[in-house]
């Protein structure tokens, strides 16, 4: 296999608390090529500030330190502010919960796609107008002509996120971080948005890194499940191994979530050893 | 006695407080610890202090008396025997300085009485009742809003007996209306939160629901602004002394003392800019005691 | 213990009249668990607050353990039925420690024993006495959750009404809410009725349920029907299918 997309190696992430400081990512590894990589966990597991880490946008003042932290073989530690910038929005993009907050709500949605791609790309506002409605129609937006025109708080959650994909695939980027992309949508628009992703990143080849609470959403959808918790990870494994999970945390959170199917009248609840978070 | 304070500490930081009146002063306690840890609004809380200090205990000092004339001693420059000078009645201005404090202090005390729940009282119900009520209020307060301090208190003051009562009532009727929008803005914002929708669901009337719910969280802002406002009313008071229109002479007061001093700025300077200067210091107390206040009662912390 | 019959909760008036609750009709037996799912803007939310009497402007009949109730509910009313909210970092008051929100419905009913009952309430949601006296923003989102529980059980309800109450919440902490819900409604005989948006949530606690979309109901059916797959409507299999059954 070539050399991995992305490479991360004792990833830690602290930030300043009462008495000297908490750390919030404890030595997470792995690397992962043109693959769909899944991260689970619950609040207060780190991933959310590991996909942030990989594109430097941990907000202050937490402080990132990695062995290795590698996109395509490139160190990303020590890069300028402007290389960082290129990387970011070009080869890495990212996606995340609510597109209401993600979306500029006094631009039209279709201005802010144009403006995404021509800060990437030199071209001009004709050729970059072409490419956002596209972009709108590859994301299955039917009538791209009119919903350019719209503004944020005009489009449903599920159009926005796909807007949100259209705006962050548009410069072609090698891979896509996607943070709880479909966490405030409706269950049957959350089926179609993740279809959506999918597709889009199986065409062009490119790397996922799909970071979500839910076992079974990242299960479905990725070729390789980390779990983490308390800042670690504890479990990696294939998504349709998953239910061969060893570590007792990942047993505990596939047993605790409740199946349409199960007649079970109590839900096991997990033990937490403070084994797991030492 | 090195053993009670350090118990003390860890009684009020304790994480799991075993009674009500632990958790009480637990708050207070970190809410101190916070303050404390801001040194300019400790500054201005030194101020502030002083400020109160010497309206209730300089009057008992024995200094020279601040009404009676010596009028060889007029106009004197400060001096070992005159700290800061003489005026035209020769008093010393120390000292009448120091009993001008305790004037200065009433007028923002009462001022702070009338205006606060004033503003309460409308902003939250006009808020939480929503409607025509809302509207009404509303006006009202725009009525009162559109005035201009100082004109309004003249023309009280010019209409009633100069003094300070009325002084104080005049500033106290164009203050309140800033304190009604904010309650007003503070109650829209929480008024369809979970917890008060549980209160109405338990059966609480709005009477419960606004004292118990909305005031205590009106209350940060309203006496942040309450503060911030300070240095306006100080010198809203002093522009009425300066006047004539606020406390009458012989009585000790900043403003009017900078207004008689106005006469003698170029040669005797220190007449009028000494209390200048106190009023100054008082406002600059209170301002950076407010924003001590702000950073600290701001819910993101 | 609860007959909904015909509700319709509509907004605005004239052209702009919206419908968002249309004909709406159930009824759950005493000790009963129902569940109200659909997705967003399905109206779930607006039925259940007119159930509990947070709602004015409604149409229809809503009769609770026999007495047929209006808009304006008695004291005697509150107390029949109570609620938990979504969202635990909203439901408690952020200045209130958690033995001031606990004694306030007590207060507010004149209950005697006010000291007994809130040990009580905290003893059966699962949080200890160290609990009692801390505020809100040091508690955990689950242990919230818990006291908003708790909270509304003090009054003894005999309807308790629950409006996503883990949606907000990991799925560990998740699954100690709902065993814990289940485990009253065991002990205490309570009526249940259930929003969500989760079907496997639902069929866990719920015994019959009814799907919402636009404001209507779209079917009713048995738990058991869901686990078998035997639905009948097209948006019913829609939305099993999207959530992995």
């Amino acid at each position: 296999m070539s050399a991995p997309l992305l490479e991360v190696e004792d990833l830690r992430i602290s930030f300043p608390a009462r008495q000297g400081r908490f750390e919030a990512v404890r030595g997470v590894s792995f690397a992962m090529g043109r693959e769909r990589l899944g991260i689970v966990g619950e609040s207060g597991s780190g991933k959310s500030l590991t996909g942030r880490a990989i594109l430097g946008l941990v907000p202050h003042p937490g402080r990132v330190t990695a062995t290795r932290l590698a996109f395509d073989g490139e160190e990303l530690q020590g890069l300028g502010e402007r290389r960082l910038r290129r990387l970011r929005g070009r080869h890495i993009t990212m996606v995340m919960q609510d597109p209401r907050f993600s979306l500029n709500p006094v631009m039209q949605v279709g201005q802010q796609i144009e403006e995404a791609y021509r800060r990437h790309a030199r071209t001009g506002r004709a050729a970059a107008r072409r490419q956002t409605l596209a972009a709108l129609e590859a994301v299955q937006i039917r009538d791209p002509e009119r919903v350019y025109r719209l503004y944020p708080h005009q489009v449903s959650g599920g159009m926005g996120q796909r807007i949100m994909i259209a705006m962050m695939l548009i410069p072609q980027p090698q891979l896509l971080i996607a943070d709880e992309p479909t966490s405030a949508l409706d269950v049957t628009v959350q089926a179609q948005v993740l279809a959506l992703i999918e597709e889009l990143v199986s065409r062009r080849g490119m790397g996922l890194i799909l970071i979500s609470h839910d076992l079974d959403l990242v299960a479905r959808h990725c070729d390789r499940v980390l779990i983490m918790y308390a800042g670690r990870v504890v479990e990696s494994c294939r998504a349709d191994r998953l239910w061969e999970a060893q570590h007792p945390y990942s047993r505990g959170l596939l047993a605790a979530v409740p199946r349409i199917g199960d007649t079970r009248t109590r839900l096991p609840t997990l033990d937490r050893d403070p084994a797991w978070s030492a | 006695m090195s053993g009670r304070a350090p118990r003390l500490r860890a009684w009020l930081s304790s994480d799991t407080p075993a009674s009500r009146r632990q958790a009480a002063a637990g708050r207070w306690y970190r809410d101190w610890l916070a303050l404390r840890g801001n040194t300019l609004a400790m500054v201005g809380l030194v101020i502030v202090v002083g400020l109160v200090l010497t309206a209730l205990i300089g009057p008992l000092l024995p200094i020279q008396s601040p009404i009676d004339p010596d009028l060889p001693m007029r106009l004197k420059p400060p001096s070992g025997a005159h700290w800061l000078g003489t005026d035209e009645l020769g008093r010393d201005i120390l000292s009448r300085i120091i009993h001008g404090a305790g004037a200065t202090l009433t007028i923002v005390i009462l001022v702070a009485v009338i205006v606060v729940p004033i503003g309460l009282l409308v902003g939250t119900v006009a808020g939480y009742l929503g409607g025509w009520i809302d509207a009404v209020l509303m006006r009202i307060t725009d009525i009162f809003l559109a005035f201009p301090r100082l004109v309004l208190a003249l023309a009280f003051v010019a209409a009633l007996k100069p003094g300070i009562e009325n002084a104080i009532i005049a500033i106290a009727l164009t203050s309140w209306p800033p304190y009604a929008r904010l309650a007003r803005a503070e109650t829209i914002t929480i008024k369809h939160a979970a917890f008060i929708q549980a209160a109405e669901l338990q059966g609480a009337g709005a009477w419960h629901i606004l004292w118990h719910h909305v005031v205590p969280l009106c209350l940060a802002s309203v006496v942040v602004r309450l503060t911030l406002d300070m240095a306006g009313i100080i010198l809203t008071a002093a522009g009425l002394g300066f006047l004539g229109l606020g406390a009458q002479p012989p009585t000790a007061e900043w403003g009017a003392m900078i207004s008689t001093g106005r006469e003698y700025l170029l040669d005797q300077w220190w007449v009028a800019t000494m209390p200048g200067i106190a009023i100054f210091v008082v406002s600059l107390g209170f301002n950076l005691l407010g924003d001590g206040l702000r950073d600290l009662l701001d819910p993101k912390r | 213990m609860i007959e909904v019959e015909q509700l319709t909760v509509a907004f605005g008036s004239g052209a702009q009249r919206l419908a968002v609750v249309r004909d709406v009709s159930f009824s759950v037996p005493a000790g009963g668990a129902f569940g109200l799912v659909g997705e967003s803007g399905a109206g779930k939310s607006t039925v259940l607050n007119a159930v509990a009497g947070l709602l004015g402007g409604w149409q229809g009949r809503i009769t609770l353990a026999g007495r047929s109730v209006q808009e304006r509910r008695t004291l005697a009313d509150r107390r029949l039925v109570q609620m938990v909210f979504q969202d635990p970092y909203g439901a408690l008051h952020p200045r209130h420690s958690v033995d001031r929100i606990l004694a306030e419905p007590a207060g507010i009913h004149g209950l005697d024993r006010i000291e007994a009952r809130i040990v009580e309430a905290l003893a059966a949601v699962g949080l200890g006495p160290e609990q009692r006296f801390r505020f809100p923003h040091q508690l955990s989102g689950g242990q919230r959750q818990r006291v908003a529980i708790a909270r509304a059980l003090i009054l003894e309800p005999r309807v308790l009404l629950l409006d996503e109450p883990t949606s907000a919440l990991d799925v560990s902490v998740q699954a100690e809410v709902l065993n814990l819900l289940r485990r009253l409604r065991e002990e205490r005989g309570i009526t249940l009725v259930m929003v969500s948006h989760n079907l496997a949530v639902i069929s866990f606690l719920c015994d019959r349920l009814a799907v919402m979309q636009h404001g209507r109901v779209v079917e009713t059916l048995q738990a058991s029907q869901l686990r078998d797959g035997q639905v009948a409507e097209a948006y019913t299999r829609e939305l099993l299918a999207a959530s992995g059954g």
